[in-house]
């Protein structure tokens, strides 16, 4: 495993929906090593403020040595990224922390809540290219309202996917929470992966533990460093706190301690 | 003999290049820029980003006597310009460190310092003591000044005669170059500089971070768990230059300047106003090159102003009446 520090161009900028943007950097490096479920820390401007570096998922990566982020504005950080344009160069470091665990060929659902969505279009391309009959897999995809998930609903649906949708506001799909639709879908799969705010994933891990399958959840908290020195992203873990960076952000369900947050 | 020979043959600048080499009491330095302590891990969580043998020095995350849990998250928060920590001293243990984390400092040809802190007198000793003899440690820099841990630490940092004592404690235990390092979160830094140099320290370093902490209106609660931080980064290096300033005025021994050390003029800064090496702290987490870079910006300023050594240009600020 390899990280790298690497000035990287801005080649597109979509703007999918208010608030969320789809950045494609030219990071041949980065993009070479990249799996699914890992993150890079982005520096949004060269100046001092904001100061840390905002980690992000890897969205796509592609075999030309690019990669995309996906992203909502939310605060400073984000505002600012969402102002760079085509041409400009953004430092990053990266690919960092584990990322997903796929192997055999059992059937699997895919989870994702908001921007959570983002790693899990790489992790179903790279499951789809592996050959698998994805027929057979899910996509449970959630937001708060149709505009945030078409684009992105439909580039599983590509790939072959059975996908689900729920929105807030029932814009499209089930109106209301993606682990409403989970109940259906639990007995015939075998491995899920999830990636959101806290509360989806804690909903998902006690429906998961319940029906006795096993569950992959990518976490965030606060990073300064992302690379396993600052030790500021820890939550809590069954043994322990565990560093998201570094041990993480993927974690078996079951490695951490969901009834203390 | 030889040994130190051959040791300062391998830090000789290449011909024509000026000459970085500083001392830190006995501890020889390629070049005066090192990481600083915590900002760091254990300085292999940076080997695919930075050349480690490049760096005039490395200290590694402040290691206690029993392995630290450290603070309930969250433990970071972003301010202007600069961030708040309260990790609470999360590692491994003295022991563990020496079995786990030594073997691969020993590789580096970049001196390592070892960061300690203890709860107590006897701890400081103990831990020093331990490190004693130990092949791939340099010196020891004794954390006399963390706000993040309730027992004994603020006693320590901000009571002259117990930073004496722990200074002491820690110079009998060890033949090591001793580096104190001061908190400045104290009414007059240059007492406290004076006591831990009268105690036996070699070297003193500054500063720490300084006490602070950040409140979310909307939640109505602090934003770390632990209510208070350490405050570092640019926002602290005004703060940090004026106090090493005072010290490097005070006192004879080698001052390290820390705080907010981004880039060459910030630490050329730091350099004139007399602190003999500088150590680059949360610049790491945001930019993992900046302490190469710096190394190159002392190099370039070197040659841009014609001088042949950096130790010709420490303390030579002017003022007033100059
Ligand atoms: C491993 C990982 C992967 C991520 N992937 C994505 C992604 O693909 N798309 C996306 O939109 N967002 C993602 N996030 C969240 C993203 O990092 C935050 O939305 C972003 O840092 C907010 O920055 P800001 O300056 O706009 O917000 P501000 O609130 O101004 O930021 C202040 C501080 O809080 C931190 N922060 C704020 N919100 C979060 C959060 N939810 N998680 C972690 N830190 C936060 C910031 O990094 C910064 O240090 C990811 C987070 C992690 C840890
Ligand atoms: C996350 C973090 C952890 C730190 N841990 C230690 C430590 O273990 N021991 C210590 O002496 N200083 C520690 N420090 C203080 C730094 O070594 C340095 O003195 C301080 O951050 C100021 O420098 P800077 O502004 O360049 O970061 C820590 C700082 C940060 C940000
Ligand atoms: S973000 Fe620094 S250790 Fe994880």
């Amino acid at each position: 495993m390899s990280e790298f520090q690497q000035k990287c161009s801005i080649l597109g900028r979509d703007c999918l929906a208010p608030d969320i943007f789809r950045l494609t950097l030219q990071a041949p490096k980065i993009a070479a090593d990249a799996r699914p479920g890992q993150f890079v820390m982005v520096r949004v401007i060269d100046g001092l403020d904001p100061l840390l570096r905002r980690p992000f998922s890897i969205h796509r990566s592609f075999a030309d040595g690019n990669i995309s982020l996906l992203f909502k504005v939310i605060g400073k950080g984000t505002a600012m990224l969402a102002r760079r344009c085509i041409g400009d160069q953004l430092d990053l470091v990266g690919p960092l922390g584990n990322g997903f665990e796929f192997s055999d060929d059992r059937p699997v659902c895919l989870i994702g809540g908001g921007m959570g969505i983002a790693p899990l279009l790489f992790l179903a391309e790279q499951l789809h290219s592996t050959g698998r009959a994805t027929e057979k897999d899910h996509v449970l995809l959630g937001a708060r309202n149709k505009d945030e998930l078409t684009p992105l609903a439909d580039e599983f649906s590509a790939l072959g996917y059975t996908v689900q949708l729920a929105t807030d506001d029932g814009s499209i799909g089930h109106k209301g929470f993606i682990p409403d639709l989970l109940d259906f879908v639990l007995p015939s799969v075998e491995q899920v992966y999830t990636c959101g705010p806290h509360l989806m994933m804690k909903n998902v891990v006690l429906q998961c533990q319940q029906a006795e399958v096993n569950c992959q959840v990518s976490l965030e908290t606060h990073m300064a460093c992302g690379m396993g020195a600052c030790l500021g992203c820890t939550v809590n873990g069954k043994r322990g706190l565990v560093h998201v960076c570094k041990q993480g952000p993927v974690f078996n369900a079951d490695q951490l301690e969901w009834s203390l947050e | 003999m030889k040994e130190a020979v051959m040791e300062s043959a391998k830090n000789t600048p290449p011909c024509g290049m000026p000459d970085l080499r500083v001392q830190i009491g006995s501890l020889a330095l390629r070049n005066p820029v090192m990481t600083a302590s915590g900002t760091f891990g254990y300085a292999r969580e940076f080997e695919n980003l930075v050349d480690l043998n490049q760096l005039g020095g490395i200290v590694v995350k402040g290691i206690s006597l029993k392995p630290k849990p450290g603070n309930p998250p969250p433990r970071i928060v972003e301010t202007a310009c600069g961030m708040l920590n309260a990790i609470g001293l999360e590692n491994v243990g003295v022991d563990r460190f020496i079995t786990g984390k030594v073997p691969y400092l020993r590789t580096l040809s970049t001196p390592v310092v070892v960061n300690i802190l203890g709860d107590s007198v006897e701890e400081y000793s103990e831990i020093a003591r331990r490190l004693e003899g130990v092949e791939g440690v340099a010196a020891l820099e004794v954390n006399i000044s963390c706000p993040n841990v309730k027992k004994g630490g603020v006693a320590f940092g901000t009571v002259p005669e117990m930073a004496a004592k722990v200074t002491e404690a820690v110079r009998q235990a060890s033949s090591l170059p001793l580096i104190v390092k001061l908190s400045p979160n104290v009414t007059d830094i240059v007492v406290m500089a004076r006591a831990v140099a009268d105690a036996g320290a070699d070297a003193v370093s500054l500063i720490n971070t300084l006490i602070g902490m950040a409140i979310d209106p909307v939640s109505r609660r602090p934003r770390l768990a632990n209510v208070i931080g350490g405050l570092s980064g640019p926002a602290i290096k005004p703060v940090a230059l004026r106090m090493v300033w005072q010290v490097a005025q005070a006192v004879s021994l080698p001052v390290i300047g820390i705080g907010g050390i981004t880039t060459a003029d910030d630490a050329l800064e730091f350099l004139l106003a007399g602190a003999s090496a500088v150590q680059v702290g949360t610049a790491n987490f945001y930019d993992p090159s900046a302490a190469e870079n710096i190394v190159q910006g002392i190099t370039n300023y070197l040659q841009e102003q014609g001088e042949d050594r950096l130790v010709d240009i420490i303390g030579t600020l002017k003022t007033g009446t100059d």
